[in-house]
C-alpha cells in the first residue's frame, strides 16, 4: 500500500538495471540527496558538523570501504586503523611537498597510495583465510601504526610526532586549518560520500562485484566457474583501501586538523568501522551508512540525553554509554545477524503488503 | 532522519546551555578509561575550587562560576565534542589535560578568540606567546621539567659519562622532552637512552628487559595513566634503584606508586607546586564544599597531589579571570578579555598568602612575550610508609639558555607552517 510497485513498469532493460528500480525507493533516494547538498548546509553549525556530521560522513566512506573488502568479498580485515592512517599520512605528505595542487587531488591520491599499501597487505590473502587473514591484516594494523610512530620523515620531523593540516582551499573556500566554515568542510566530505557510493554501488553491480561474491560465498567453486581470486581478492583489497584511505584523509586533514597515529588510528579504529559494517549490515551499502550512523550518532545523543537534559555526571553517562552500545551490538548480534540493512529489508516487505498481511 | 537528528540536537543544545550571566569555565575531563587515575582527582580539584568561590565569596567579581563537565575519555574525538558542545555556552578557557588534545585545540581556539591554558604540559614552544597568542603554560613546561630533572641529579653529583634512560609515553607528550634532553646530554655529556611504550602502557616487560640489560644510572620517565603503576612495578621487579628513578609531575600522583606498595619507597618526581592539605585553603574546602556535601566526585580526593594540580589550575583561571575583570572594568567578561587577563596575570608570594595557599607555587608574572611563566621546578619523593610525597629541593630554575633557544625554533616552526605572524 505505502510501499508498492504497482503500475511501475519497466520497458527498457536499463529501466529494469538502475540501482534503485522502485520509484518509490528512486524518489526517496533524490529526496536525500536534495536533502544533504541543499538544505543542510544551511542548517549547519559547528557543533553539528564536527560533533555529527563529519564523523558520519567519514565513517560511511571507512565502513564502505571495508564493506567491500569483507562485506562482499569475505576477506576479514582488522587494518582499517592502520590503512586510514596511510591515507591521512599520505595527505599530510602531499599537502605539504605540493601546497600549490588542490587538497581535493590530494585527498584522491592519498586513497591512491593507501590501494598501493591494501593490496601489497592484500598478498597473503591468496594462501591464508578466515581467522588467520584476520591476523595478518591485524599484524598491518601495528605495523602501519608504528612505521608512523618511528620514521620521522612521515610527519616532516615535528618534535611531538603530531602531524597538523595546514590550510587549504577549493575554489577559495577554506576546507582545512581552523578557520573553516561548517558548511564548506561538510560539502567538503559529501561530494566524497556521495562519490564513493555510488562507485561502490555500481561496482558491486557489476562484473567485479558478481566475482567478489562469488569468491566470497564458495571461493573453490568460483574459481572452477573461472573466476580468478587473485585478482578478485586483490582487486577487492585496493577498492576497499581507497575508499578506506580516502576516509583518512579527509579524518585527519578536514575533521580533526592535527593527528596523533597511535591515537587516533589505533586498534580501536578498525574494530570501529568493523562493528559499523556488522551492526549496518554486511554486503549492503546502506548498511555502512546505518552503521556509522548508528555508532557515531548513538553516543552523542546518549550524551545528550544523560548530562544536558538529565543533569548527570558525565562519569555515570560515560559508563552507561559502553553498557548500552555494547547491549545493542549483542542485540542486533542476536535478533537480527545481517544488521540494520536486513531490518530495512524486512520493513520494505510489510510496506509493500501493507494493510493485507497476505 | 538527519533532519530529526538535527533537530534533537539543536533542542537539547538549547536546553543545556546555561544562563550567559555565569562565568563558564569548561572542565574537558576524564573520569573513565586508562587515564581515568589522574583524570578523577584533577577534574574533582577544579570543580571543588569553583564551588568554594561560588560558596564563600559568591563568585568571582560578584557573578558566579559554572564549570561546565564534559567526558573526553582522553579520546581527541571526544575532545573536539566536548570543544564545541561548550564553546557555545561562552566558556572562557580550556583545560583539556591532554596534550593530544592541546594539539588539537590550539589552531581552533585560537580562530575562536578563547584561551587555552595548559598547565605543564600541551606545546611547550606555547611558552613563546608573540607566535602562540591564545595558549599559555605557565607555571612550568616539559622543557623545564626535562632540565628540572637533569638539574636535579647534577646537583646529586657529577654526570658526565653516566647514561639516562627516558621512559616515555610514545606520543606527542612523551615525545616533546627527547630533543630537550638531546641537547643537555650534549652539554653535560651524559649518555640518553630512548625508550618507547606505546599508549596505553600496560605491557612494559621488553622495555625494562631493556632497562635492566643496559644499565642506565636513572631513569626519567614521561608516563601517564596506567603507565606510570606498571613502570614503577617494574623498576621493582628489577629492582631498579628507585631513588636514581624519576617522573615528571604526570608521574608522580598516589596513584603511581600505592600498587607498588614498600617497594615504590623513595621514586622521585618533579612537580611545580606544593604536596600535601596542609594550606589554609583547605578549610574552606572542608568548611564550604565537603561538609555542605557539594564535592565533585566522591570526594574522597582531597589533599592528593593531582587535586592539588586540580585546584592550582582552578585559582590560577580564577586569578586571571579577576585580572581581567579589573582591566576591562566589567565583572561579566568575555573569552577575548580572559585572554588579556591571563597575558596581565601576576602571581605574588603576597597573593598566594592571602588565597590560602603560601609557598604553594612560584612567583611568576605573565607577559606578552612570555606565555609559560619562569620555570620553576622542585622535586618530591615517595614515603611508602607513611604513604606521603614530601618535597626534598627547592623551587630552582630550569636551564634556559637550552630551552629558550628550542622554544624560539619550534614556534618559528609553528609560525611558518601556520602563516601566523609573531608579534607582540
Amino acid at each position: 500500500m505505502l510501499y508498492r510497485e504497482a503500475g511501475d513498469f519497466s520497458t527498457t532493460y536499463p529501466q529494469d538495471s538502475q540501482t534503485f528500480p522502485i520509484r518509490f525507493d528512486r524518489y526517496r533516494y533524490y529526496f536525500v540527496l536534495v536533502v544533504a547538498v541543499f538544505v543542510m548546509p544551511f542548517v549547519m553549525n559547528d557543533y553539528l558538523v564536527n560533533s555529527i556530521f563529519l564523523p558520519f560522513l567519514i565513517y560511511a566512506i571507512a565502513a564502505i570501504g571495508l564493506n567491500i573488502l569483507t562485506g562482499y568479498c569475505g576477506q576479514v580485515s582488522l587494518g582499517t586503523g592502520g590503512f586510514m592512517a596511510v591515507g591521512a599520512y599520505a595527505c599530510y605528505k602531499l599537502m605539504t611537498a605540493f601546497p600549490d595542487v588542490n587538497i581535493f587531488f590530494h585527498v584522491i591520491i592519498a586513497g591512491g597510495i593507501t590501494a598501493l599499501v591494501g593490496t601489497a597487505f592484500g598478498l597473503p590473502s591468496l594462501r591464508i583465510k578466515g581467522f588467520y587473514l584476520a591476523v595478518a591484516t591485524l599484524a598491518a594494523q601495528f605495523f602501519l601504526v608504528w612505521l608512523f610512530n618511528k620514521v620521522a620523515w612521515f610527519y616532516n620531523y615535528s618534535a611531538s610526532g603530531q602531524i597538523n593540516a595546514p590550510e587549504r582551499t577549493v575554489f577559495g573556500i577554506e576546507v582545512t586549518g581552523p578557520n573553516t566554515e561548517a558548511w564548506a568542510t561538510y560539502l567538503f566530505c559529501l561530494v566524497f560520500t556521495i562519490g564513493a557510493a555510488i562507485v561502490a554501488r555500481n561496482l558491486t553491480r557489476g562484473s567485479v562485484g558478481r566475482q567478489w561474491m562469488a569468491i566470497r560465498d564458495m571461493d573453490i567453486a568460483a574459481e572452477i566457474i573461472g573466476v580468478n581470486p587473485l585478482k578478485a581478492k586483490l582487486t577487492a583489497f585496493a577498492v576497499s583501501s581507497f575508499f578506506v584511505g580516502i576516509s583518512g584523509a579527509l579524518f585527519f586533514a578536514v575533521y580533526l586538523g592535527a593527528v596523533e597515529v597511535g591515537e587516533v588510528f589505533g586498534i580501536q579504529k578498525s574494530f570501529l568501522v568493523l562493528f559499523m559494517i556488522i551492526i549496518g549490515g554486511l554486503g549492503s551499502i546502506f548498511g555502512a551508512f546505518a552503521g556509522a550512523a548508528f555508532l557515531v550518532v548513538l553516543p552523542v545523543l546518549l550524551k545528550l540525553v544523560g548530562v544536558d537534559l538529565m543533569g548527570w555526571p558525565t562519569d555515570i553517562v560515560a559508563h552507561f554509554q559502553l553498557v548500552i552500545v555494547g547491549g545493542l551490538i549483542i542485540m542486533f548480534l542476536i535478533l537480527e545477524p545481517h544488521g540494520i540493512a536486513q531490518l530495512w529489508r524486512v520493513a520494505k516487505e510489510k510496506l509493500r503488503l501493507w494493510p493485507f498481511p497476505h | 532522519m538527519k533532519m530529526k537528528i538535527a533537530t534533537w540536537a539543536t533542542a537539547a543544545m538549547m536546553a543545556a546551555s546555561p544562563v550567559m550571566a555565569d562565568l563558564v569555565f569548561p572542565s574537558l575531563s576524564y573520569r573513565t578509561g586508562p587515564y581515568a587515575a589522574g583524570g578523577i582527582p584533577f577534574a574533582d580539584g577544579y570543580a571543588d575550587y569553583f564551588t568554594m568561590l561560588n560558596e564563600r565569596d559568591g563568585g568571582i567579581g560578584g557573578v558566579m562560576a559554572n564549570v561546565l563537565e564534559c567526558e573526553t575519555g582522553y579520546n581527541t574525538e571526544k575532545g573536539v565534542e566536548c570543544y564545541e558542545s561548550t564553546k557555545g555556552a561562552g566558556a572562557l578557557v580550556y583545560q583539556p589535560l591532554s596534550t593530544g588534545i592541546t594539539y588539537q585545540l590550539i589552531p581552533k581556539a585560537t580562530a575562536d578568540d578563547i584561551p587555552i591554558h595548559s598547565m605543564g604540559y600541551g606545546r611547550t614552544s606555547a611558552a613563546n606567546g608573540a607566535v602562540f597568542s591564545h595558549v599559555f603554560n605557565y607555571p612550568a613546561n616539559y622543557w623545564n621539567g626535562a632540565s628540572g630533572a637533569i638539574n636535579y641529579l647534577m646537583s646529586q653529583g657529577d654526570i658526565a659519562g653516566k647514561k639516562i634512560a627516558l621512559v616515555y609515553h610514545n606520543s606527542a607528550y612523551g615525545k616533546e622532552p627527547i630533543r630537550t634532553l638531546e641537547e643537555l646530554s650534549k652539554k653535560h655529556g651524559f649518555e640518553l637512552m630512548l625508550v618507547a611504550v606505546d599508549h596505553p602502557g600496560q605491557e612494559q616487560k621488553s622495555q625494562w628487559l631493556q632497562i635492566r640489560r643496559e644499565r642506565p644510572d636513572n631513569v626519567i620517565m614521561y608516563g601517564w595513566g596506567v603507565m606510570n603503576q606498571v613502570a614503577v612495578q617494574e623498576a621493582a621487579n628489577i629492582r631498579f634503584p628507585m631513588e636514581n628513578f624519576i617522573g615528571i609531575w604526570w608521574s608522580g600522583s598516589e596513584n603511581d606508586v600505592l600498587p607498588a606498595g614498600d617497594a615504590a619507597n623513595g621514586y622521585k618526581a618533579l612537580t611545580f607546586h606544593g604536596v600535601g592539605s596542609d594550606f589554609p585553603v583547605f578549610d574552606d574546602i572542608k568548611t564550604h564544599v565537603v561538609d555542605k556535601g557539594l564535592a565533585a566526585g566522591s570526594g574522597d580526593q582531597i589533599g592528593t597531589v593531582l587535586y592539588n594540580r586540580g585546584l592550582y589550575a582552578a585559582m590560577l583561571a580564577a586569578e586571571a579571570a579577576k585580572t581581567a575583570q579589573g582591566i576591562h572594568g566589567t565583572a561579566d567578561i568575555t573569552p577575548a578579555m580572559m585572554r588579556d587577563g591571563m597575558e596581565a596575570l601576576e602571581i605574588t608570594e603576597a597573593k598566594m598568602t592571602e588565597l590560602g595557599l603560601p609557598g604553594f607555587g612560584p612567583s611568576f608574572n605573565v607577559s606578552c612575550e612570555n606565555h609559560g611563566g619562569n620555570g620553576l621546578v622542585g622535586v618530591t619523593q615517595w614515603d611508602a610508609s607513611a604513604k606521603t610525597w614530601s618535597l626534598i629541593s627547592e623551587f630552582s630554575e630550569s636551564d634556559m639558555d637550552v630551552i629558550q633557544p628550542l622554544i624560539d625554533e619550534d614556534s618559528a616552526a609553528y609560525a611558518a607552517e601556520s602563516g601566523i605572524e609573531a608579534g607582540c
